[in-house]
């Protein structure tokens, strides 16, 4: 929409159904970097990259440079010896779990991910974990997946880990009720809020995946209903589907619409009555309202162009757009499955313009031309863009914030709204 | 394979990408996985640089893998060089692009581009960052200031000089420059150019150009060094202008260098020594500090606390292998065990068993003190948001002796402030709720007034038994002590004599405890 015909792929038909694809540099991080949520998540679990000094590296510069405790991550780093065949590596990752497990004797699951250089190698990480779970099992049992760059980006991460994670769920009894699995990792303040509506709509039983310990895992069969929490699981989906679950279409719950959209589909699914839907979900709703409609003022008009990040970004884009009556310049995401954010879609003008994947210089170009009034867009962008005069929000704030959920849609509205207050109150110019 | 948890060097393609962000005109096209991309932000976040690094990566893909991850290259590097329009470019692979093997300088060299283009070989699963920049910048002099034919010509002593090391991510490397910069001038040597940090490849070419260069990073700015000693004869200095002592004799090696007469040479004195001399600085007298970072700043650091703060070194390492010698060299001079290892939890245990009173090291160890609760300083990279501080602030020259007085001492004094609350913490006078103690200091009403306002704070007042006695003789003594210290010398001496079983306090009791608790 609105984009100036002289610059590539700009065709008014990047919607949806046909989004811009250009091959160029991706400016995103690698699914490794899930772990940083993930490891807080789930207590018990301890996330073993196999992998470089880069991925070391990565995850030291994205976890926000060292943390106090220590993580339940590390590395094992390959070196030259593994390389050169002088050390047998299945060998060198038995000692560096050895190591590992008489440091940590806490840890229950232990997860091998695999890294661009492990893949590249083909290191096989099922055979490792298998070897490890002879060794060390049952006491801490293994999974392994990718977070690699050449396979994921960012969020796929966490969908390679559920996915590793639900292949081993416990089949639920032939005459089981039916039963709701919640997947994709929500603050611990969300997941509760949600678990208090669920029960007071009287459904259930539920489930949120990942779990908190990796003991507490649900029951999958064909009286499995799967609702997504989060736009990127795909992997896991379909694991889950695989095993008999049926998939419970929605938008995201992010914002009053998204949440009650979302609520809406899996009291649906499990036969509640309207009218008492209505009387539990209605506080909330009226609460989220009033909380959004604070930052409407600020945010209405606003033209907002997204670069790929998180695949949140449709979900955001509408919320914006529906809620708060921006314009949606671009949404950029890394990767779009379509028919898990259809709902998203059908809320959002038929002509948004959409691109997959990126040229992270052509977009920028894209971007400039647009002159958007907010730019969400990742850490290696924000400070250039704003030295250009462009406000950015980054991207990554949205991930590791808690916005889903009615009592959280005023924060999230207030997370785009603090680029522009800021401007408002600096009277000083770079 | 190693286990890692923190690293102190990212991978040498991290380095390469500091030399390229430093300079001018010069483009890194680096074969990688998208996720490499992560390093931006080092720059755009921690440096709070207001451009991208002037780096281009191709972002191969799982599926582009055995078909065309050389075309991709190709197409980045024809593609960036067009946009960018760099007067050269810089081209090497990261650690997965390592293993596909692609060779992207014969590629970009097939490309027939019109700049030069500068192959890099880091070999990411042998070295790390600073092995990366210092072979990067390297490789760039041999490029632009080729060796000329035969062998070099001797220099004569003369007034130009370069200044070699300072680059982008180094610690304090912005505001050192300035204040080196000034040193140097301040002598009457020209400075012809300043690398890699703000210098084009042109500049390179001019490198040459200078009668002697001074190394103020030799972990960046060494092997150049050497070689332009060995092709085109320019010696070098190699003392690191940190802390007064180093300042002096950095400023004697350059007017040497320069040939300079000794009376010519103006006083350059920072504050560091008065300060240190003074009897406020008297408390610093035997320290145990702990020094752990790059080998420049560690050894640095080690001289400045021993001859210029009388400190007492119980710890000396450096997580720069290649440097390992001259901080054994150190190590040595100060009697401790040199401490040369990239593993962050082998330099924890080694700063607990040295029981350290002041930790000097990276944003690492700084994590380890404040666990164990010891005031420190950072004295090196890797860095962090904070050591980009919006003031000036060097480490070298004049100006960085007087930072780091002010910066080593300080968390110091907040131990001191610390320590001596915690002797307080028991007293009346440090109680919120009590009075002002000049009111009711002495009277017994008073007394068990604030006994109960203590113990409504529910303060953890020690057990006094009720049998306890003061003599008379030692109840005047307590008097004499001045009233703000008087409740601690009261507190401190029943809570010795309680638990040595006394019953009566007597004037012995009294110096007993003192002497029991001064240490
Ligand atoms: S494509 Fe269809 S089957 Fe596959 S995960 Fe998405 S919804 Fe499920
Ligand atoms: S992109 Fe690949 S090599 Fe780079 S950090 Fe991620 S997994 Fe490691």
């Amino acid at each position: 929409m609105n984009a100036p015909a002289n610059l590539p792929g700009t065709a008014a038909d990047c919607g949806p159904a046909q989004p811009l694809r250009q091959r160029g540099q991706h400016e995103v991080f690698c699914g490794l970097t899930s772990i940083i949520w993930l490891h807080r998540k789930m207590q018990d679990a301890f996330f073993l990259v196999v992998g470089s000094r880069t991925c070391a590296h990565l995850m030291q510069s994205a976890a926000g440079v060292m943390i106090f405790a220590e993580p339940r991550f590390a590395t094992a780093v390959i070196d030259e010896r593994d390389l050169a065949g002088m050390a047998d590596v299945h060998e060198e990752l038995d000692k560096v779990v050895a190591k590992l497990l008489s440091r940590r004797p806490d840890i229950r699951l232990l997860v091998l991910v695999g890294s661009c250089p492990s893949e590249v190698i083909k290191l096989d990480l099922a055979k490792a974990a298998e070897r490890q779970g002879a060794l060390h099992g049952p006491a801490v049992r293994f999974l392994h997946y990718s977070g690699s760059g050449i396979e994921t980006t960012f969020t796929q991460g966490e969908d390679n880990f559920l996915a590793a994670l639900v292949e081993n769920l416990p089949a639920e009894p032939a005459d089981a009720k039916p039963s709701l699995i919640i997947a994709g990792a929500l603050a611990d303040v969300v997941e509760d809020q949600f678990r208090r509506i669920f029960e007071a709509l009287g459904l259930g039983p539920i489930s949120f995946l990942p779990p908190r310990s990796s003991t507490a895992l649900p029951h999958v069969g064909p009286n499995t209903r799967l609702l997504l929490a989060q736009p990127f699981l795909g992997e896991m989906a379909k694991t889950l589907e695989r095993r008999g679950a049926r998939h419970l279409m929605a938008p995201f719950p992010l914002g009053e619409e998204g949440t009650t959209a979302w609520l809406k589909a899996a009291a649906d699914a499990f036969g509640i009555e309207p009218g008492r839907f209505a009387a539990i979900t209605g506080p909330g709703r009226a609460r989220a309202k009033l909380a959004v409609e604070k930052s409407r003022p600020t945010l209405e008009g606003k033209r907002i162009f997204f670069f790929p990040d998180s695949q949140l970004e449709p979900a955001m884009a509408r919320f914006l757009h529906r809620e708060l009556g921006c314009d949606i310049v671009e949404i950029g995401t890394p990767f779009l499955h379509r028919h898990h954010l259809a709902g998203e879609f059908e809320l959002l003008p038929d002509n948004v313009f959409v691109s997959e994947g990126q040229d992270v210089d052509r977009q920028l170009d894209r971007c400039r031309a647009q002159k958007p009034d907010l730019v969400v867009c990742g850490m290696g962008l924000a400070n250039p863009l704003e030295a250009e005069g462009i406000a950015t929000k980054w991207s990554i704030e949205l991930v590791f914030t808690p916005v889903q959920g009615y009592e959280q849609a005023g924060d999230l509205a207030e997370l785009f709204v603090r680029p522009f207050a800021r401007r408002e109150r600096l009277k000083v110019s770079a | 394979m190693q286990l890692t948890v923190w690293t102190y060097e990212g991978p040498p393609h991290v380095g390469a990408m500091r030399i390229a962000a430093s300079m001018r005109g010069v483009h890194f096209v680096l074969h990688a996985p998208q996720g490499d991309t992560y390093a931006d932000l080092l720059f755009t976040m921690i440096e709070r640089r207001s451009t991208r690094p002037p780096v281009t990566y191709t972002t191969f893909q799982a599926r582009d893998l055995g078909s065309d991850t050389a075309e991709i290259f190709k197409t980045a590097c024809r593609e960036a060089v067009e946009r960018f329009r760099p007067d050269a470019v810089l081209v090497g692979a990261s650690c997965t692009a390592e293993l596909i093997q692609d060779n992207p300088g014969g590629l970009a060299a097939a490309l027939n581009l019109d700049i030069p283009v500068v192959n890099l070989e880091l070999p990411s699963y042998q070295k790390k960052e600073n092995w990366g920049a210092a072979e990067t910048f390297y490789r760039l002099v041999r490029a632009f200031a080729p060796a000329p034919v035969g062998v070099a010509a001797a220099r004569t002593p003369g007034r130009v000089c370069n200044i070699l090391g300072p680059a982008s991510l180094g610690f304090r490397h912005r505001d050192d420059i300035v204040e080196v910069r000034k040193l140097v001038e301040s002598l009457g040597v020209t400075i012809n150019v300043v690398a890699p940090l703000g210098a084009s490849v042109a500049d390179l070419a001019r490198l040459p150009e200078a009668d002697f260069n001074i190394v103020l990073y030799p972990e960046i700015g060494g092997v150049t060094a050497d070689w332009l000693k060995r092709n085109h004869g320019q010696p070098f200095v190699a003392i690191q202008p940190i802390g007064a002592l180093a300042t002096e004799a950095f400023v004697e090696a350059v007017a040497k260098a320069a040939g300079i007469k000794a009376q010519d040479i103006p006083e350059t004195r920072s504050r560091l020594p008065w300060y240190s001399r003074s009897v406020d600085s008297t408390y610093l007298t035997g320290k145990r500090v702990f020094i752990f970072g790059d080998a420049t700043h560690a050894v640095a650091a080690a001289h400045i606390a021993a001859k210029e703060l009388g400190f007492t070194v119980c710890g000396l390492g450096t997580y720069s292998r290649e440097f390992a010698r001259e901080v054994r060299a150190a190590a040595a001079e100060y009697g401790v065990e040199p401490l040369i290892s990239d593993d962050h939890l082998a330099v924890e245990d080694a700063i607990i068993s040295a029981q350290p009173e002041l930790v000097l090291g990276t944003q690492m160890e700084r994590h380890v003190a404040k666990r164990l609760r010891i005031p420190c300083a950072v004295i090196s990279s890797p860095v962090h948001v904070q050591d980009f501080p919006a003031r000036y602030s060097p480490q070298m020259g004049v100006e960085g002796a007087n930072v780091i007085f002010d910066s080593w001492v300080h968390p110091l004094m907040m131990g001191l402030e610390e320590h001596l609350l915690h002797m307080f913490r028991d007293d009346f006078e440090f109680n919120d709720t009590a009075q002002p103690s000049h009111l009711s200091q002495g009277a017994p009403a008073a007394a068990s007034a604030q006994e109960e306002h203590a113990a409504a704070a529910g303060s953890p007042l020690i057990e006094v038994p009720a049998t306890l006695q003061w003599a008379d003789e030692a109840e005047r003594e307590l008097k004499k002590i001045p009233f703000f210290v008087r409740g601690k010398a009261r507190r401190n001496t029943e809570r010795f004599a309680s638990e040595n079983g006394l019953r009566t306090i007597t004037l012995e009791t009294l110096y007993d405890a003192k002497a029991h608790f001064s240490r």
